[in-house]
């Protein structure tokens, strides 16, 4: 047995590299692991200084949320996890669920109550996707496109992604099948109500396929989210799709020629999960961590830094100005009614099921 | 017979050389001991540990015990769901793993092999406490005995434990729960059940088994013990509540289970969902290595994937086909280079061998970034070409995104591992060799190809190994400018690794490639020998 530890441990550090032990966490130090980049400095600005200026809790911060479920694995085998906080998209956070990797979560009972008197629960609503899951950001894959290279006629509609005709050129998508399947079947005169319910059957995907073939030919798959702005900046691409935020920024921080195009955006929920197995001194610290993290006020405020908008209902009202800019942050998040017309809501539960699947079929079909 | 002969000291002189060689290996073996350890727990164990991923399956067994062998009796060539103490059985595995969290980890497991099974764990799991409070409900009608935990233990606990129970003085964990041997065979389903409900109590809620009441599948696992044995005897001041139970259980209401297990998902119904469970139960399986080859395990054997699903021969034929090209660029180039740094004096060597080696410390990342700037549609190169006259504007080269990509990337990131090696072997070989070879009447063709040439043939051999080795395993690279065909294996790998979190599957792809790694090293040690590589000297 104690000869299995230690292998499981050796591989886990192989794996987990420099991180600390957890033997080695001081008393009031807590890891807490997000993206990086401008989202990691929101949090820094929104949640990690204050937090640390009331409770003297030194936090370190850990960039390795896109490999977080493979890690949080390879720790849990290990019986040692250095983390104590870890921001995950939802569908990760659901695995991590499944695999009993993260902590279920009481949400009325482990975090604040909304400054407008709802409960946690209703303040969240039916973003609380997964028993583990603490809603933190809903951010969107949507499209940006460049006001010079289409004409006179901006598109207006996700369709015009098919449409080589009226909009030639290069388009750049993600290189997995989530988002592009139901945007192809919605361009294609499936319902919106319907997309899984054809998305499920062999026709439906197949049909899913032959829409893309349309434009396979034109198409740069990307796989991280910066590359669609780097693309649409140096004029590979007519259109892509990438975050919401980075869209943001290219064009209002970097003022690059291009438009957003919100028709059919995608929304995705972004948050905090706690590690399963901390110690319980660590638990208290993680869970108290949370609890004013995920605040009325502090959601609220990281919206100041990023166009990302706030899990809770009660923060919408409070979100202001961006803190350098000084512009209005409302009519650049993807839940503002401007921009939420005609939104496509994600299905957590049918990816958690058919994402094994599609995935080796796109990826068979992308090799074709 | 001969004397035999000793040593100063006295002893046999074969005896004391012996003790002073078996010294002398020992002190060899201490000084690379920690070498040998380092190499062995970080390298070797953690691989086979990986390795041994692509074979085991125990987590099927091991979360539901009771359907795995209920499942055995199960035809299941007939195409039809199983029979209903297959549902029991696995009403109560269920109730088990979902106390313990591991049903959804099960889920996933089997949502590799059939997509859909990862929610019917997850919704199933969320109402399996149901199952079986129909005879819970009815038993204590019966007699209110049956809801009191103390009836439970009394009747299913050894002695031995009430007694250690009893001795215990409230500090630290309750003693494990020990079944009585004699409910072992009387009352072989709840026992087992019961058995492990005491575990889950003690272990995950810090409970005790004579404090709570059991679940609504240990009543169920008692109506059936009752009713398959109606005459069994029990002795003991609990024989007559268990009489009278096994006198009522005939006259009870029932739960079909196998209907309430449908109510939670249509998807029970389908006899390919148990086909799934019933052909990965074995604690050790092929499926992940045939999954890596595009086959898959059915009812009638192994079978190809639907031709829609086919991509890892097609990913490996690739890695290998580019892995050749990327090494024979790797030569085309870098001989020459080679050639010109053995040649040149010293200075202006050095000088070039800074340029080659530049590259090595310059971030991967940046490098192959760089790449991305240059050969992009409206990159530097294109733009170039299209002011030059080359190409027209509106048909620019395709550079990236594709195999070409990844072969120009890769040919300059792994450069170095062909010129050093090929350096340091060309170093070696004198000059007058191709001037004697000019003297004695040989064309300048004819000197290189016959004289010079064949000398640095063990540089090649060394070079190429180092770059078709590396370049099988890259990811980022291909990753980055690869687009959809100028992908490898690798990068499947690392999905599995940090996505989709199939580590099996991962783990066998990565066996198949060191298999292929290693088969053609043996193939390479056959046709050129491997004592003709050289790294230097």
């Amino acid at each position: 047995m104690t000869l299995t530890k230690a292998l499981m441990a050796t591989s886990a550090l192989t794996l987990a590299g420099s991180t600390a032990f957890a033997d080695g966490h001081m008393a009031d130090e807590m890891t807490i692991v997000s993206w990086g980049g401008a989202y990691s400095a929101s949090q820094q600005a929104a949640y990690h200084d204050p937090y640390m200026e009331n409770t003297g809790v030194t936090i370190i911060n850990d960039e390795s949320s896109n490999e977080a479920v493979a890690k949080l694995r390879a720790m849990n085998e290990a019986g040692n996890v250095t983390w104590d906080v870890v921001d995950v998209v939802a569908s990760d956070a659901i695995r991590l669920c499944d695999e009993g990797l993260a902590m279920e979560i009481d949400a009325d009972e482990m975090l604040a109550d909304g400054d407008d008197g709802s409960t946690a629960s209703e303040d969240f609503g039916d973003l609380i996707v997964s028993d583990c899951f603490i809603p933190q950001i809903v951010y969107s894959t949507t499209a940006g496109y460049r006001t010079d290279l289409v004409g006179d006629t901006p598109p207006t509609s996700i369709c015009a992604f098919f449409d080589l005709e009226a909009y030639p050129g290069m388009r750049s998508l993600e290189k997995r099948p989530i988002n592009n399947m139901e945007w192809a079947l919605l361009c294609d005169g499936v319902a919106k109500e319907d997309v899984y319910d054809v998305l499920e059957t062999e026709e439906g995907q197949a049909q899913a396929f032959a829409k893309l073939d349309t434009i396979k030919d034109s198409v740069v798959w990307w796989s991280a989210g910066a590359d669609t702005p780097q693309l649409l900046a140096d004029g590979e691409v007519v259109m892509g799709t990438t975050y919401n935020g980075r869209l943001f920024s290219l064009i209002v921080e970097q003022e690059q020629p291009v438009g957003m195009l919100w028709d059919a955006q995608v929304f995705d929920l972004d948050g905090w999960i706690i590690p399963a197995g901390l110690s319980p001194e660590r638990e208290a610290r993680a869970l108290d961590y949370i609890r004013f993290a995920t605040d009325t006020q502090r959601l609220a405020d990281q919206a100041k830094y990023i166009s990302y908008g706030p899990a809770r209902a009660s923060s919408a009202p409070l979100v202001g100005q961006h803190a350098t800019l000084g512009i209005d942050m409302a009519p650049h998040m993807p839940t503002d009614p401007a921009n939420a017309t005609n939104t496509f809501l994600y299905n957590y539960e049918w990816w958690a099921d058919y994402r094994d699947d599609l995935d080796a079929k796109f990826q068979s079909w992308l090799a074709q | 017979m001969a004397e035999q002969v000793l040593a100063a000291d006295g002893t046999p002189l074969k005896a004391s050389l012996n003790r002073a060689l078996r010294r002398q290996k020992m002190r060899a073996l201490m000084l690379i001991a920690p070498l040998l350890l380092f190499i062995m727990l970080t390298f070797i164990i953690p691989i086979g540990q990986m390795l041994f991923r692509s074979v085991e399956n125990q987590i099927v067994g091991d979360t539901i015990p009771r359907t795995v062998e209920a499942l055995d009796s199960w035809d299941h060539d007939a195409d039809d769901i199983p029979p209903p103490p297959v549902f029991d059985a696995l009403a109560q595995d269920l109730m088990v793993a979902v106390e313990l969290k591991e049903h959804t980890r099960l889920g996933s497991r089997l949502n590799y092999e059939m997509s859909g099974i990862s929610s019917l764990f997850r919704k199933s799991g969320r109402r399996v406490d149901d199952i079986g409070e129909v005879y819970t409900d009815q038993f204590v009608a019966l007699d209110p005995a049956w809801e009191e935990p103390a009836t439970w233990v009394g009747l299913l606990a050894d002695p031995k434990w009430i007694a250690a129970r009893e001795a215990w003085d409230g500090t630290g964990d309750e003693p494990a729960f020990i079944m009585s041997r004699a409910a072992k065979t009387v009352l072989p389903q709840t026992a087992s059940i019961y058995a492990d409900f005491a575990r889950v109590i003690q272990t995950e809620d810090n409970d005790s088994p004579a404090e709570e009441e059991p679940w609504h599948v240990v009543y169920l696992a008692l109506y059936n013990d009752l009713t398959a044995n109606p005459s069994l005897e029990v002795t003991g001041p609990l024989s007559g509540l268990i009489s009278s139970a096994a006198a009522a259980v005939p006259s009870f209401e029932t739960e079909d289970v196998v209907a309430t297990f449908e109510g939670f998902d249509d998807d029970w119904k389908n006899p390919e969902i148990w086909e799934t469970i019933y052909t990965y139960s074995p604690a050790y399986t092929n499926g992940y290595f045939l999954n890596s080859v595009d086959l898959q395990k059915t009812n009638e054997g192994v079978a190809w994937q639907p031709e829609n699903e086919q991509i890892y021969l097609t990913l490996f034929w690739r890695t290998m086909v580019m892995s050749l090209t990327i090494t024979f660029s790797c030569i085309l180039l870098g001989y020459p280079v080679a050639w010109m740094l053995a040649n040149l004096p010293a200075r202006k060597a050095n000088l070039l061998m800074i340029l080659v080696l530049l590259p090595f410390w310059t971030s991967l990342l940046v490098r192959t970034s760089a790449w991305k700037v240059l050969l992009q549609n409206q990159g530097v190169i294109n733009d170039l070409l299209v002011w030059v006259g080359f190409v027209a504007d509106d048909n620019r080269l395709a550079l990236i995104n594709n195999a070409t990509g990844t072969v120009i990337a890769m040919t300059h990131i792994l450069l170095p591992f062909m010129i050093l090696p090929l350096y340091s072997v060309m170093q070696t070989i004198p000059a007058t060799y191709l001037r004697a070879a000019k003297s004695l009447g040989a064309t300048n063709w004819t000197a290189f190809w016959r004289v010079y040439f064949p000398q640095s043939v063990p540089g090649i051999g060394a070079g190429s190994i180092l770059v078709f080795i590396l370049s099988i395993g890259y990811y980022i690279t291909p990753e980055i400018v690869g687009g959809t065909k100028g992908v490898f294996i690798s990068n499947r790998i690392a999905y599995h690794i940090s996505s989709s979190l199939n580590w099996g599957l991962a783990a066998a792809l990565g066996a198949i490639l060191l298999a292929i790694v290693l088969a053609l090293y043996w193939a390479y040690d056959r046709i050129v020998g491997i004592d003709n590589v050289k790294l230097g000297g």
